[in-house]
């Protein structure tokens, strides 16, 4: 997977936008990350438009632990279909303007009640599934939420715990099967 | 790999190539046969398949737009994406999750047992159970099926840990991990499943059944096919006598071409098969082939679906493992005495993390949304799987106004929600909310319907001519040389996974074309 977070101060030049932000000592992001100062550049959207989207996704898929860092990878997706989809780029310019300067700051009971009023819009929608779709998909968010990806490289989950419970009696074997080779 | 001339009249065409279409090939190519089996998707392999899930799901995926309408819950959580079967080699077996129980004795005669339920348009397979049973076990020997002909069962995850339990502290007694296409050793030149979770994906080992590994590199050996992928149909032709003479397509470079064949086999999933029949109108069939009676895309069933997960205070790691290998067989029985007709599965099921927020769970957002996925590790899943009625009016037609990259209407799915599908889910998600609870979980979430993955019976087998598209092998009321061979020819949808059925069905058509073909009756 591609890291999205740039820190190359060069990028900023070429782009309208920018996101930027520090990230908490010991955060998987700050393991990945070659500094813990980070910065997501926009091609389409300006700074403002992208601190509001930001707070769009927080509030549409709260998580005390993740970090702004990880919002910002979703608005950076967004940012980039933007940049290949005119219409797009208007529903967002237009969502955002709805949503009024104060929303990237307001608390997150202000943002809910301003988001329920445009549920049933394309805008709420687009960044419903934009979220959604990329918040979980970084290797930052599998580690915080304890999902560990593929293990066909590693010889399968066979290995590497996929029978590991305990807290429940085992299965019988007539209902189950031997582990490959037992047998 | 055989090369058949586009003007050769004498080749057998299959449209689809998957658990259908990629049987049949085999079977009629290893008889002599020649076949032109055409395929919309890629040929992808073992070695491509992504292990990125999103990227997976956008590779495997037929992603072009259908439409939909009607009172099912998927035109609000899945407005674009009324089903989710694959587009490639080897079709929906390589999405397929492998899970192989059998359809049961009265769900080939549900109008008979069930009788005249109000607003259903239900019909009798015109084959005995007995009948398909024979095939249906010959199915299960080529797909190397676990806990029979003495394959071991795949040993027990600790999804299915969780679910074992569950079911036995609410007193269900025939709980095991499945009868799955899925190999528990190396055998059939393929793999074993190292449980790696990712079923759905693609199976890199090969350990569970696709055509896209078994059947259709067996059938190019024979010298008899030609697998032309990236090759979408879009009209079946047919000469002055009313048989069909060959299909229309666009290749891999979007160029229309024709190929002439003496018996055309549609196995293009429940959705594209009705589709390219209702596409094929001409002056003497003005409402598509095989279609004089109205029948085509009608009495589309999906199964009753719906994930039903737990939520506990210890760790599940339900990702790890063989996706579905898990049921619980005791709620598969005609008991009216439980408010419904028919019966159901429950079946185990995992999604990996990026899936779970838009596949897995309704349509939501906010803290209490968020705090599910929170919850990631110590989930464990299950999955409704069970049988609807079949209704005139859920159907598949053309959308009047969307159309594909070809300028082809695409398909429009219309479903409504009969009485009897809504009291057999919430039978089976109170039942699996009970189980979870009976073992400790905190917190039991109700997923709405997810996009079908089992599509069946929008061209189904019919005892009397006026009430389906095909007889009990296949062949269209219509027109004898032309055959539906996939899940659309089940004349009703039983509550069983569907492939299995399918292979089976296709292996018996195999045979009666054979037969056919050399007493020179089509």
């Amino acid at each position: 997977m591609k890291q999205p977070i740039s820190t190359d101060r060069r990028e900023f030049l070429k782009s309208t936008g920018v996101l930027t932000g520090v990230l908490a000592a010991g955060s998987p992001w700050a393991l990945l990350a070659p500094s813990r100062a980070w910065a997501v550049d926009l091609a389409a959207l300006t700074s403002a438009e992208g601190a509001t989207l930001m707070a769009v996704a927080k509030t549409i898929a709260p998580h005390d632990k993740l970090e702004d860092a990880a919002y910002a990878v979703v608005i950076k997706s967004v940012d980039t279909a933007a940049g290949k989809d005119p219409a797009l780029h208007k529903q967002l310019k237009d969502g955002v303007s709805g949503l009024g300067t104060g929303f990237a700051t307001a608390t997150e009971a202000v943002r809910v009640a301003a988001l329920r009023k445009v549920e049933s819009g394309d805008f709420f929608q687009t960044m419903r599934v934009q979220t959604l779709q990329t918040l979980y998909a970084t290797p930052q968010a599998y580690k915080l939420f304890g999902y560990e990806g593929e293990a066909f490289s590693k010889g399968g989950y066979l290995v590497r715990g996929f029978n590991d419970l305990r807290w429940l009696p085992e299965v019988p074997l007539a209902d189950s099967g031997p582990f490959p080779g037992a047998s | 790999m055989a090369r058949i001339e586009h003007t050769d009249d004498g080749a057998v065409v299959i449209i689809g190539s998957g658990a259908g279409g990629g049987t049949l090939a085999h079977e009629l190519t290893r008889s002599g046969i020649k076949v032109v089996l055409l395929e919309a998707g890629k040929r992808l392999s073992m070695q491509t398949f992504s292990q990125d899930p999103n990227e997976a799901f956008a590779e495997i995926t037929w992603l072009d737009p259908r439409t939909q309408s009607g009172t099912w819950g998927t035109k609000k959580d899945f407005p674009t994406l009324p089903v989710w079967i694959a587009k490639m080699v080897g079709g929906t077996t390589v999405h397929w999750t492998g899970a192989t129980p059998r359809i049961r004795p009265w769900e080939v005669a549900t109008r008979s047992t069930y009788g005249d339920v109000p607003g259903t348009s239900m019909v009798d397979w015109p084959i005995q159970y007995d009948e398909l049973l024979k095939y249906i076990e010959q199915a299960e020997k080529r797909m190397f099926v676990t806990r029979r002909n003495g394959n071991p069962g795949l040993p027990a995850s600790n999804n299915f840990k969780v679910m074992y339990a569950a079911a036995k502290k609410v007193g269900y007694k025939q709980v095991h991990t499945n009868h799955m296409a899925i190999n528990t050793r190396a055998q059939d030149d393929r793999g074993l499943c190292i449980q790696q979770g990712f079923c759905a994906q693609g199976c890199k080992t090969g350990a569970k059944w696709s055509t896209l590994y078994t059947e259709i590199p067996r059938a190019e050996v024979t010298g008899n096919l030609d697998l032309r992928s990236e090759c979408q149909a879009t009209h079946i032709e047919h000469g002055a006598d009313g048989k069909v003479t060959g299909v229309v397509y666009r290749d891999s470079e979007g160029k229309e071409q024709r190929q002439k064949a003496r018996i055309v086999c549609v196995a293009g999933n429940s959705i594209e098969t009705p589709r390219l029949l209702l596409l094929s109108d001409t002056a003497k069939f003005p409402h598509g082939l095989a279609n004089s009676n109205g029948q085509v895309g009608r009495n589309y069933c999906h199964h009753i679906s719906g994930f039903v997960w737990g939520i506990f205070d210890k760790p599940v790691h339900m990702y790890r493992g063989t996706t579905l290998a898990g049921i619980v067989e005791d709620e598969t029985i005609n008991d009216p005495k439980r408010g419904f007709f028919g019966g159901y599965h429950m079946e185990l099921i995992a999604l990996d993390l990026p899936s779970l927020p838009l596949a897995g769970l309704s349509y939501g957002w906010g803290r209490d949304f968020a705090s599910i996925i929170d919850n990631y590790q110590n989930m464990a899943g299950m999955f409704i799987c069970g049988e609807d009625l079949a209704q005139a009016d859920n159907r598949i037609t053309l959308d009047p106004k969307v159309k594909d990259k070809y300028g082809v209407p695409v398909a429009h799915v219309h479903v409504d929600e009969h009485a009897n599908d809504k009291a057999m889910k919430l039978h089976a998600q109170q039942q699996m909310t009970k189980m979870w609870e009976a073992v400790g979980a905190k917190r039991v979430v109700r997923s709405g319907s997810p996009p079908a993955t089992h599509n069946m019976a929008t061209c189904r087998m019919s005892a009397n001519p006026r009430d389906g598209v095909c007889n009990a092998h296949g062949q269209s009321h219509d027109i004898a040389n032309l055959f539906i061979s996939d899940g659309s020819q089940f004349s009703s949808p039983g509550s069983a996974n569907p492939t299995l059925t399918i292979v089976a069905l296709a292996l018996r058509q195999g045979e009666f074309i054979r037969q056919q073909m050399a007493a020179r009756s089509i």
